[in-house]
């Protein structure tokens, strides 16, 4: 955003989605950009998934990263969510609403496998009904 | 929105050099703004939503009652058309937006056209893959595996449905009323949320299929 616009606007933010004042062929590199990276990630992904070629505990690990890594790609180039000063609020929204995600997935992925584990194996459960 | 944004350009370093604090009161934000940011919590919220789903699923993973796997159940390649159909029709939605900015009818309806193309492929491919599933006897009743995983592609399919009942809403609205102030604004919100739909369907494909056949 250039100064004078800032100016004449007053305004210090971008909606989500909008872009900064660029050109409409900027525009449409990024959009471009966007989809070049989103796809070479997903051929990635989809490539590891079926290889023998890498070390395989290793795959599930990759498949997350790049995973991660896709979604901040289309954050970036298709929702304009990115780190200008023009776009502190989504960002601290999106901040706070990643919080309560990795809390409900961590969350629950513990306390269930924490449960799992204090649990009486099946059979001998079944002779204490009895 | 109005207090924060005035505290916000008071606070910007921008103003530090060059200008003085001239205007102290930003005003309230614009509308655009506004509504923009708004739709954006209800997406995070949404992606809450998503996020217990995911959770119930990587809980019940392995719960498969001595039924099929997601390694037994999952074709790859279906899956890999269906995020090709995606990415695009993301893409097509962002040319859309372009379309919508420069206000350019033709190109704009164009890009909406082949967005919901997509989009309808996207879903008839997952309603056949469904089905499939069903026909095999593997249906969301038979395990908590497979409840979990129609709960959670079956919601993202949903939206998907619901976007494009949105999207030709959008088209007929541009069609009909042209692009007004309150029409962009609803595009926006509709380009936010397509646009999400494909973040989610990327940790569907990756967590789901990706990790389930890989496993």
């Amino acid at each position: 955003m250039s100064d004078q616009h800032y100016e004449l606007h007053g305004q210090a933010e971008v909606a989500p989605g909008d872009e900064a004042e660029v050109s409409i062929g900027q525009r449409l590199l990024g959009y471009v950009t966007g989809l070049g990276l989103a796809i070479l990630l997903t051929a990635t992904s989809f490539f590891v998934a079926g290889t023998d070629l890498v070390w395989q505990p290793s795959i599930p690990v990759a498949i997350i990263v790049l995973a991660i890594a896709q979604m901040g790609v289309h954050l970036v180039f298709f929702l304009h969510i990115t780190t200008g000063a023009d776009n502190t609020n989504n960002v601290l929204a999106l901040a706070f609403g990643l919080l309560i995600v990795l809390l409900v997935i961590g969350g629950s992925l513990w306390i269930m496998a924490n449960l799992n584990h204090n649990m009486m194996p099946m059979d001998q459960l079944m002779q204490m009904q009895r | 929105m109005s207090g924060g944004a005035t505290a916000y350009v008071a606070h910007d370093p921008r103003r530090a050099h060059g200008m003085e604090r001239s205007i102290a009161h930003a005003g309230p934000a614009s509308k655009r703004i506004v509504t923009g940011y708004g739709f954006w919590i209800f997406l995070l919220s949404d992606m809450v939503m998503f996020s217990c789903f995911f959770a119930s699923y990587a809980v019940l993973r392995g719960q498969t009652a001595g039924g099929p796997s997601g390694a037994q159940l999952f074709d790859l390649k279906n899956v890999a058309v269906e995020t090709g159909c995606l990415l695009l029709s993301s893409f097509t939605c962002g040319l859309a937006s372009i379309a919508a900015d420069v206000r350019n009818k033709a190109l704009f309806q164009l890009a909406m056209a082949i967005t919901c193309v997509l989009g309808l492929a996207f879903l008839s491919i997952e309603g056949r893959e469904f089905a499939g599933l069903v026909a095999r006897g593997a249906g969301p009743s038979r395990s908590a595996f497979l409840s979990a995983f129609f709960t959670l592609v079956g919601c993202h399919g949903v939206h998907v449905s619901a976007g494009i009942l949105w999207l030709l809403t959008m088209m007929a609205q541009v069609f009909a009323k042209g692009f007004r102030a309150d029409i962009q604004r609803r595009f926006l919100c509709f380009a936010l949320f397509w646009h999400a739909l494909d973040i989610i369907w990327v940790a569907v494909f990756s967590v789901v299929y990706l990790l389930g056949s890989a496993a």
